[in-house]
C-alpha cells in the first residue's frame, strides 16, 4: 500500500511537475467543483436554465437598440442583432471565465484554509459553466441565424482557434486576479470597471474596421480584438481579421497562461494564512 | 518610540513563530495525541501536515496517502442535497468518485439519513448534519489520518462513534494524529502523545505522563492574570480578548460572588445566524456551565465591527477547583465555526470566608453548590425542627 517514494515537504520544494501531476489526479473534483457551481446557479430561480438564454440576449437586444438603431453603426452589410450577439458570445466566454475564476480562492476561503488540495483546481473547476454557457448562446445563435435566413460559411471551421484564444486569455488573467484578491480584496472593485473598458474597446458593438487606420496597430494591441474578430468572422462571415494581430493575440494568450500559473504559484503558499 | 516615528514600518522584532523547534518520528501503525493550550501550534502542526500551509523552514517526510479531518463537514454546501453533498465532500477530502460510490451505500446507512437523501442539507436538523459529514470523512481510507478535535462537536453517542471509528483504523495498521483537549479521550486512545508549548515540543512520551506534564503546566499558568489576547493578525471573526473579572485579584474567586465573563469580539463578516457561547471548563475537562448569545436581533449578526459582549453571573455556584474558559463562534446556519478556543482565562474558585465546621472544603466532591435550607424534626415529638442554612 505504501508509496515506494516519500512525500517531501519542505520550503522550496514545490515542482511544477508533481503539482501538475497531482492535479491531474484530482480531476474528479475538478468535475464536482464545476458539477456542484452549475446545479447551484439555477437552483432557486423561479426560470431556471432559461436564464442562460435570457442573459446574452438581452445584452445584443441592448446593443442592437442603441448601437444598430439609434447609432445606426454599420455591421458589415449582416443584421446587426447577429453581428452583436456572434460577438457577445465570445466576449462572455471571456468574462465569465475572467469574473468566476477571480473570485474562485476568496469564494472558498472556507476550503482553502482547511482542506488541501491542488489549489489551481479551484481556478480550473469555473471553466465547464462558462463553456456550457457558451454553447447554449451557440444554439441560441444558431436559431437568429434560421430566423434571418442567414447561412453559416467554412470559416466556422476557425471557432475551436478563437474560443482557445479567449480561454487562455481570461484563463491567466484569472488566476493573476483570484491570486492577488486573497490579499487585496481591492481587486473586485477593479476588475468590473475594467472588463467594462475593455467590452468598449473591444469590436463587440462596432467592427474593427471602423477605428480609423493610424490607430489600429494601437487597437490591436488588446488581444481581444483580435480574437473577437475572429470570432464574428467564424460565426457569420464578416471580414477576418489580419494574421499578425492574431498571432499577437495568441502570444499574449500563452503568456497570460504562463504568467498566471507562475503567480498563482508564487502566492499559493500564502493563501491560506492570509485569505 | 520606533512604531511612533514610523507607524507603518514592520518590527522586524515581532516574526512570531507558530511552531518551532519541533521534531519527532510516528511510525506506522502508532496512533499518537497531540495535547497543548491555546497558540501552543497545534493547528499549525496539523496545517503544515495536512499540506494547507508550506513550512517556512524544516521538512517534513510522509509515507502514504494523507487524509486530514481538520472539521466536520468541510465544505458542505446547504443548498445541496444529501447525495451531492456526499460526492462533493468526499471529493473535497481526496476521494476519488468511484471510490465513494462503491461505499455510497455504507456511507448512507452509517449516518442514518437514507430518507432524507434527496433533501437540501438546510433542511436538516443539526444531528443528521453532522451524522452525515462524519460518515463521509470516516470513509475516507487514508494511510495517515490526521484528526483536529472533532469531538468538540456533536453529542455524546457521536463522539463514541467518532472515537470507535479512529480506534478502528488505528487497528487496520494505518497511523493516526489526534488533536484533542479531551484528555479523557487521549488518555483512552492514545499510549504516546506530544505536548506542544508556544511553538516547541516541550514533551514526547506516554500519555500518562504527557497529561500530568501538561497538568502541570496549566497550574503554573493560573498564577498569571486571567486574561486571554489573540495572537497579532487573527483574521476572520474572532474573539479578539477575554477576560474573567473575579471578586480577588491574581484570577482568584470567592466562591458565590458574583463574576463577569467579557469578550471582545472582532467580526468582520457579520452572518445571519452568528451566534457566541462559552462554557466554564473543570479541572477534568468537562463543562460545568454553559453560557450563550443566540440572540436573532444581536448587532454583530447585521453590522461589521468590535463588540465587547459581558455576561454578568450574580453568584457563580461553581465549586472549589480550576476552571477555564472554553468559547464557541460560529454560524447557526451553514455550521461554520469561526472559532472555537479551549484553555482561556484560567481562574480558581475558593471556599476562603466560608466555614464549615467539622469538613474541610475538598477539592472534587461536587461540580457546584446549591443554596438550600435543611430541616431537622423528630418523629413523634412536637418540639419546634431544628432548621439550618447555606446560601451564596
Amino acid at each position: 500500500m505504501t508509496a515506494a517514494a516519500p512525500l517531501r515537504l519542505a520550503p522550496g520544494q514545490r515542482n511544477i511537475g508533481r503539482e501538475l501531476a497531482e492535479t491531474w489526479q484530482a480531476r474528479d473534483l475538478l468535475y464536482t467543483f464545476a458539477d456542484r457551481d452549475l446545479r447551484l446557479r439555477y437552483r432557486q430561480t423561479a426560470l431556471g436554465v432559461v436564464w442562460v438564454v435570457l442573459q446574452p440576449l438581452i445584452a445584443a437586444g441592448i446593443f442592437t437598440f442603441v448601437f444598430g438603431t439609434v447609432a445606426r453603426m454599420p455591421s458589415d452589410g449582416k443584421p446587426y442583432i447577429l453581428f452583436t450577439f456572434a460577438a457577445l458570445t465570445g466576449w462572455n466566454l471571456f468574462s465569465g471565465i475572467l469574473t468566476r475564476a477571480s473570485g474562485c480562492l476568496v469564494g472558498n476561503a472556507n476550503l482553502v484554509s482547511r482542506v488541501f488540495f491542488p489549489r489551481l483546481i479551484l481556478p480550473l473547476s469555473v471553466m465547464p459553466a462558462a463553456i456550457v454557457d457558451f454553447i447554449v448562446a451557440l444554439g441560441m445563435y444558431a436559431v437568429l441565424l434560421v430566423v434571418y435566413g442567414v447561412a453559416p460559411t467554412a470559416a466556422l471551421a476557425t471557432l475551436p482557434l478563437w474560443m482557445f484564444l479567449l480561454c487562455t486569455g481570461a484563463f491567466g488573467a484569472g488566476l493573476v486576479a483570484a491570486s492577488l484578491m486573497v490579499r487585496y480584496r481591492d481587486v473586485q472593485y477593479v476588475l468590473p470597471v475594467a472588463a467594462q473598458l475593455l467590452l468598449y474597446a473591444s469590436p463587440v458593438a462596432y467592427a474593427a474596421s471602423r477605428v480609423p487606420e493610424r490607430w489600429h496597430t494601437l487597437y490591436f494591441l488588446n488581444p481581444l480584438a483580435a480574437a473577437i474578430e475572429g470570432l464574428r468572422w467564424s460565426l457569420l462571415g464578416t471580414e477576418p481579421p489580419a494574421a499578425g494581430a492574431v498571432a499577437w493575440s495568441a502570444s499574449v494568450g500563452v503568456v497570460a497562461i504562463i504568467t498566471g500559473v507562475f503567480v498563482f504559484r508564487r502566492m499559493e503558499r500564502g493563501f491560506a494564512d492570509v485569505i | 518610540m520606533q512604531a511612533v516615528r514610523h507607524p507603518f514600518a514592520r518590527d522586524d522584532h515581532e516574526v512570531l513563530w507558530a511552531l518551532k523547534d519541533c521534531s519527532f518520528d510516528v511510525a506506522r501503525g502508532d496512533l499518537v495525541g497531540i495535547i497543548g493550550r491555546n497558540g501552543a501550534g497545534k493547528s499549525t502542526l496539523l496545517k503544515l501536515l495536512s499540506r494547507i500551509t508550506e513550512p517556512t523552514e524544516g521538512e517534513i517526510l510522509m509515507y502514504g496517502r494523507v487524509g486530514a479531518l481538520l472539521e466536520v463537514g468541510t465544505g458542505f454546501h446547504p443548498e445541496l442535497t444529501g447525495r451531492e453533498n456526499i460526492y462533493l465532500n468526499g471529493t473535497i477530502l481526496g476521494m476519488r468518485r468511484r471510490e465513494i460510490a462503491a461505499r455510497f451505500d455504507e456511507i448512507v446507512t452509517f449516518a442514518e439519513v437514507e430518507r432524507f437523501l434527496d433533501t437540501p442539507v438546510k433542511h436538516y436538523s443539526s444531528g443528521m448534519y453532522v451524522r452525515l459529514a462524519f460518515a463521509v470523512a470516516a470513509h475516507l481510507e487514508p494511510e495517515i489520518l490526521i484528526v483536529d478535535e472533532v469531538l468538540a462537536v456533536g453529542d455524546s453517542e457521536f463522539q463514541r462513534k467518532c472515537l470507535g471509528k479512529m480506534e478502528e483504523v488505528a487497528h487496520a495498521g494505518r497511523t493516526v494524529l489526534f488533536v484533542s483537549h479531551n484528555m479523557q479521550a487521549i488518555s483512552t486512545l492514545t499510549k504516546r502523545t506530544l505536548v506542544l508549548d508556544r511553538g516547541a515540543c516541550v514533551f514526547d512520551g506516554a500519555t500518562s505522563d504527557g497529561i500530568a506534564h501538561y497538568r502541570a503546566m496549566q497550574t503554573a499558568l493560573v498564577d498569571r492574570a486571567a486574561a486571554y489576547v489573540a495572537l497579532p493578525g487573527t483574521a476572520g471573526n474572532h474573539v479578539a480578548a477575554a477576560h474573567v473579572v473575579t471578586s480577588d485579584p491574581g484570577g482568584v474567586h470567592r466562591w458565590g460572588r458574583p463574576i463577569r465573563f467579557e469578550f471582545d469580539l472582532v467580526i468582520p463578516e457579520p452572518a445571519s445566524a452568528l451566534c457566541f457561547s462559552f462554557q466554564v471548563i473543570d479541572a477534568d475537562e468537562r463543562s460545568v456551565c454553559h453560557l450563550w448569545c443566540f440572540e436573532r436581533d444581536a448587532r454583530f449578526r447585521r453590522d461589521a465591527g468590535r463588540y465587547r459582549l459581558t455576561f454578568h453571573v450574580p453568584a457563580l455556584r461553581a465549586y472549589r477547583g480550576s476552571y477555564t474558559i472554553r468559547t464557541f463562534l460560529s454560524d447557526r446556519r451553514t455550521f461554520t465555526e469561526f472559532e472555537g478556543l479551549s484553555q482561556l482565562c484560567p481562574f480558581v474558585v475558593t471556599m476562603d470566608g466560608i466555614e464549615r465546621q467539622d469538613y474541610e472544603w475538598e477539592e472534587g466532591t461536587s461540580a457546584y453548590l446549591e443554596d438550600h435550607e435543611w430541616v431537622l424534626a423528630r418523629d413523634g415529638s412536637s418540639d419546634a425542627p431544628q432548621r439550618g442554612q447555606f446560601h451564596a
